[in-house]
């Protein structure tokens, strides 16, 4: 069998490349915790009045940034670790970052213009924009994810890697859309990822206002969004359900890292689990019970602080999804149309001297996430939000 | 250029331009404006007084608009790399894809995080985490444009001093991150944006202030502010003219290309002139291989003589190419033709074909001899050797490109000049300012005012068309001399690009009326209405 790119033996090159994909999964696994923000978003219907939506709005429109900035910053890694990816990704799949972009474009502006004065197009549209972010951008992230273990329809020219798109005799064309629309190519395991990554980042969003917002001043509003949030967390059960018997039933993609020949194996992915000393699905089963500790601490029971708990469930979730799919000579960007042309983290990262230097330069996200932290506890230690501020005009309300 | 949708390649690089102007619209503003904020804010700190708060938070207002629509136009950015151009991502991912990773990690978190408590944490943090808080929002904004233009310094002149072809994975390899970060095209290129967004954040609170004094609104505010901005304004507009002239050096030096449509210098001359107003001619490639000299180069031309190699070579009688010596090479100068370059070029995609061939063959003595080949040096220019994978790029092009080797002169020129006499007003414009505030005069000077109040749009002009001269003079390439454009971009169909480019288009023009309508709503209600 041909396999289009050598893998390289340097042992040294290997462990960066695993390096980097480890921080591209722990920014996954961040990323994940911060759609808290659009799923948050999702939940705009529960407030009932102007000034419950205001407090919804302040809350979610402080931290929009960072989601924003996650995604950049994850965009920016795998740029320069694994460029082949940024290519074929983003060059192939085109219409599902698109789309993705554009919900993001239209949520940055969306919370400073929504309640400002002539803002030309009306609240109502800023609204809908927010609710497109939170909605369909979550689902389509979940749903591009979901191709990282059901493959792609790309291949390429083995010298220059120019990048042919919908190669596979089989398989639909649509430019990254047939992710959710080619059934037989996995559409309903990327799907239901999609819902999953949206039902989570609803239920983050619940945690995170109830926790965000003064109970004692906005009762009502809290105790809606978390009956929303109830009825959510059933869809949530659901989309799981889906998403991991696909994943311990399906065939998976498979690569031998001395040769670089990718094959299909039988439970590749449950396989990867076990791998490690088990340890993928240590770290999964406890942040599976981290993340469902924080609901019913705070959804299905009346404390706050379920966030907490919920919120570092879903990072170490997140990490074990992007662990399965890219290590245990597991191609992360497989192709079902060649399965040679297949992503690695051998075949498709950046030189050993890039690694090197942004590895060194990988030593200041301690110190980002330490002045995030301060940053957070300087802006909530005072309390939650409350009515007092929101109609304080020193506060910069939105 | 064969096997390109080159209608394909025009809208892709359409959708770009689109993009990198509606951004470059923000952009300044925000590098300007977050450190004016930053200022007014340690006025207040210092004093103690109300005013100046008030001041502060007006003016932060105005930022926050801004603020959001460039961070929102700038992911677009960051992700049309791979969209549109995923043939330049995947070859120059090593050296371009880095410095936008480090511009996450050790700018946009530092912008993002204490945006935050610059714009909501007056009630909840002290004044001094505030103040801190506003000048790290500073910090990253303006940190951030260091590393987005060290990756544009690279587009514009790639060094080996950085990076090496790998023949293997055919594409360019980082080698050096230390000189890629120090590259000098780079370096200037940053103070020249960043002193430019300063002048246009001075240029804009002058402006509107200038509105309220004249009609005899918020005139404590206004005298106030405009002496900041008047200060502040001088000083970066003087500079900006001064790193111009080293950015200018820098082009002529590493881009003559650039520089020659910059100037209308179709013949090189020694001792050439400057053309400060002019109509530069078009003329046929076969018009510029028989011109001698540049008597036909401009219509109406007000010519300063020996300026161009005084600026661009530090001699008054240094010798500047032409746009003829360029394409058809001038042997007195050791200039390379263009057809020898291209032969080298095809050479050079040749190695890397045999390469590939006999790796597949696995004749490792095959692949050894084409690698030879591929990084065998050609030439030596003043010390720096040069290797045939270097002229690589020119190997994609035909010989009937001769005519796309270099940029178009009437954009490339219009950009450039009018963007340097508008930088000369901002001066001008700085010196009344400042020296009718020295004299106390400022609050009844209304030429000066009305001066200031309709130069509001103009660094903005100002700010696209030097963009635009920096960017269409890099054409036909991505990566200067080394990447060709139209074999950057992403191989797709033609409605694909159209229609992100209208979905795009119709977002940006929205948004962009509504951001207009909201400045100009909190500038009418002044500093009060400002919350």
């Amino acid at each position: 069998m041909e396999t289009w790119a050598g893998i390289t033996t340097n042992e040294t090159m290997f462990l960066w490349q695993e390096y980097w994909w480890l921080i591209v999964a722990v920014l996954g696994g961040l990323f994940v915790l911060m759609t808290f923000v659009q799923g948050g978003q999702s939940l705009f219907h529960t407030a009932k009045t102007d000034i419950e939506e205001k407090a919804m709005i302040n809350s979610l429109g402080r931290k929009w940034e960072l989601t924003f900035t996650t995604l950049v910053m994850f965009g920016g890694a795998l740029y320069a670790a694994f460029p082949l990816f940024y290519a074929v990704s983003f060059g192939g799949a085109y219409w599902v970052w698109m789309l993705i972009l554009f919900g993001f474009v239209l949520q940055a502006v969306s919370y400073e213009y929504i309640n400002n004065p002539n803002n030309f197009i009306g609240k109502g549209a800023y609204k809908a924009f927010l609710y497109f972010n939170g909605v369909t951008s979550v689902i389509l992230v979940g749903a591009a994810v979901g191709t990282f273990f059901t493959g792609s329809n790309f291949s390429f020219d083995p010298a220059t890697k120019i990048l042919a798109w919908g190669t596979a005799t089989d398989g639909m064309d649509l430019r990254g859309l047939e992710a959710a629309l080619d059934f037989g190519h996995g559409a309903w395991f990327n799907l239901a990822f999609g819902v999953l990554l949206f039902a989570i980042a609803r239920l983050l969003g619940a945690l995170w206002l109830v926790n965000d917002i003064d109970n004692n001043e906005f009762p009502e509003l809290v105790a809606r969004i978390r009956a929303t949030a109830k009825k959510c967390f059933v869809v949530f059960l659901a989309a799981l359900v889906v998403v991991l018997y696909g994943l311990v039933m399906m065939k998976g993609y498979s690569y031998d890292i001395h040769t670089g020949v990718v094959s299909m194996v039988e439970h590749k992915y449950l396989a990867n689990l076990m791998a490690y000393g088990f340890i993928p699905l240590i770290v999964f089963l406890i942040g599976a019970v981290l993340f469902l500790l924080g609901i019913f601490q705070s959804i299905f029971g009346t404390s706050t602080g379920g966030i907490k708990l919920s919120g570092l469930g879903a990072v170490l979730i997140g990490i074990v999804v992007f662990a399965i799919a890219g290590f245990n000579g597991t191609p992360y960007y497989p192709s079902y149309a060649d399965l040679q042309s297949s992503l690695t983290i051998q075949n498709s990262s950046g030189s050993l001297n890039t690694l090197e230097v942004m590895g060194g330069v990988s030593v200041a996200v301690p110190f980002v996430l330490g002045y995030i932290a301060y940053v957070w506890y300087q802006m909530k230690k005072d309390g939650p939000i409350t009515k007092e501020e929101l109609a304080d005009p020193d506060s910069h309300a939105y | 250029m064969h096997g390109v949708d080159l209608t394909m390649l025009e809208w892709a690089r359409a959708q770009f331009a689109m993009t990198a102007i509606f951004h470059f619209f923000f952009v300044p503003f925000t590098l300007g404006m977050s450190f004016m904020v930053a200022f007014f804010e340690t006025i207040y700190v210092k004093t103690g007084k109300q005013e100046w708060k008030n001041i502060t938070q007006f003016w932060q207002v105005l930022f926050g608009i801004n603020f959001a629509i460039g961070l929102s136009t700038g992911i677009i950015h960051e992700f049309e790399f791979g969209t549109n151009w995923s043939t330049y991502s995947w070859v120059v991912g090593d050296l371009f894809g880095a410095p936008l990773a480090v511009e996450g990690v050790v700018a946009f978190f530092m912008e993002a995080t204490f945006a935050a408590i610059a714009f909501f944490g007056w009630k909840r943090v002290s004044k001094g985490v505030h103040l801190m808080s506003s000048w790290l929002l500073a910090a990253g904004s303006n940190l951030s444009a260091l590393w987005i233009l060290i990756a544009n310094g690279f587009m514009q002149h790639p060094s080996s001093a950085f990076y090496t072809f790998n023949i293997d994975n055919a594409r360019l390899e980082m080698t050096n991150f230390l000189s890629l970060i120090l590259q000098p095209v780079a370096q200037v290129k940053f103070l020249h944006v960043v002193t430019a967004s300063y002048t246009m954040a001075g240029v804009f609170i002058l402006g509107v202030s200038s509105l309220y004094l004249l009609r005899g609104k918020h005139v404590e505010f206004a005298k106030k502010s405009a002496t900041v901005a008047a200060a502040a304004g001088l000083v970066a507009s003087i500079a900006v003219a001064v790193i111009g002239d080293d950015h200018a050096y820098e082009v002529a030096n590493t881009q003559p290309t650039k520089i020659a449509s910059m100037e209308g210098l179709y013949v090189g001359e020694k001792g050439a002139p400057i053309v400060a107003v002019g109509i530069p001619k078009s003329h046929t490639i076969e018009e510029i291989k028989n011109m001698k000299d540049n008597e036909d180069s401009f219509t109406m031309p007000i010519a300063i003589p020996h300026l161009l190699s005084i600026l661009g070579k530090r001699s008054f009688d240094g010798f500047v190419p032409g746009i003829k010596d360029l394409v058809y090479g001038n042997e007195k100068y050791g200039i390379w033709s263009f057809e020898k370059l291209r032969a080298e070029g095809a050479r050079a995609i040749k190695d890397m074909n045999d390469y590939h061939i006999a790796k597949k063959a696995g004749d490792k003595a095959a692949m050894d001899a084409a690698e030879k080949d591929f990084h065998a040096i050609v030439a030596n220019v003043d010390g720096v050797k040069i290797e045939r994978a270097e002229l690589m790029g020119y190997g994609y092009f035909s010989a009937e490109d001769a005519k796309h080797i270099f940029p178009p002169v009437a954009p490339v020129f219009y950009s450039f000049h009018l963007m340097v006499g508008l930088g000369f007003w901002f001066i001008l414009l700085f010196v009344l300012a400042y020296a009718s505030v020295l004299k106390g005069t400022f609050v009844n000077n209304t030429f000066v005012q009305k001066a200031a109040l309709y130069s509001i749009p103009l660094p903005w002009i100002a700010t696209s068309l030097g963009w635009m001269s920096a960017e269409i003079g890099r054409q036909p390439w991505t990566v200067f001399g080394i990447l060709p454009t139209a074999h950057s971009v992403t191989p797709i169909n033609l409605t694909n690009v159209q229609a992100t480019f209208f979905m795009f288009m119709a977002a940006f023009v929205i948004l962009g009326i509504a951001e207009l309508k909201m400045l100009f709503t909190v500038v009418k209600s002044g500093p009060k209405g400002a919350h």
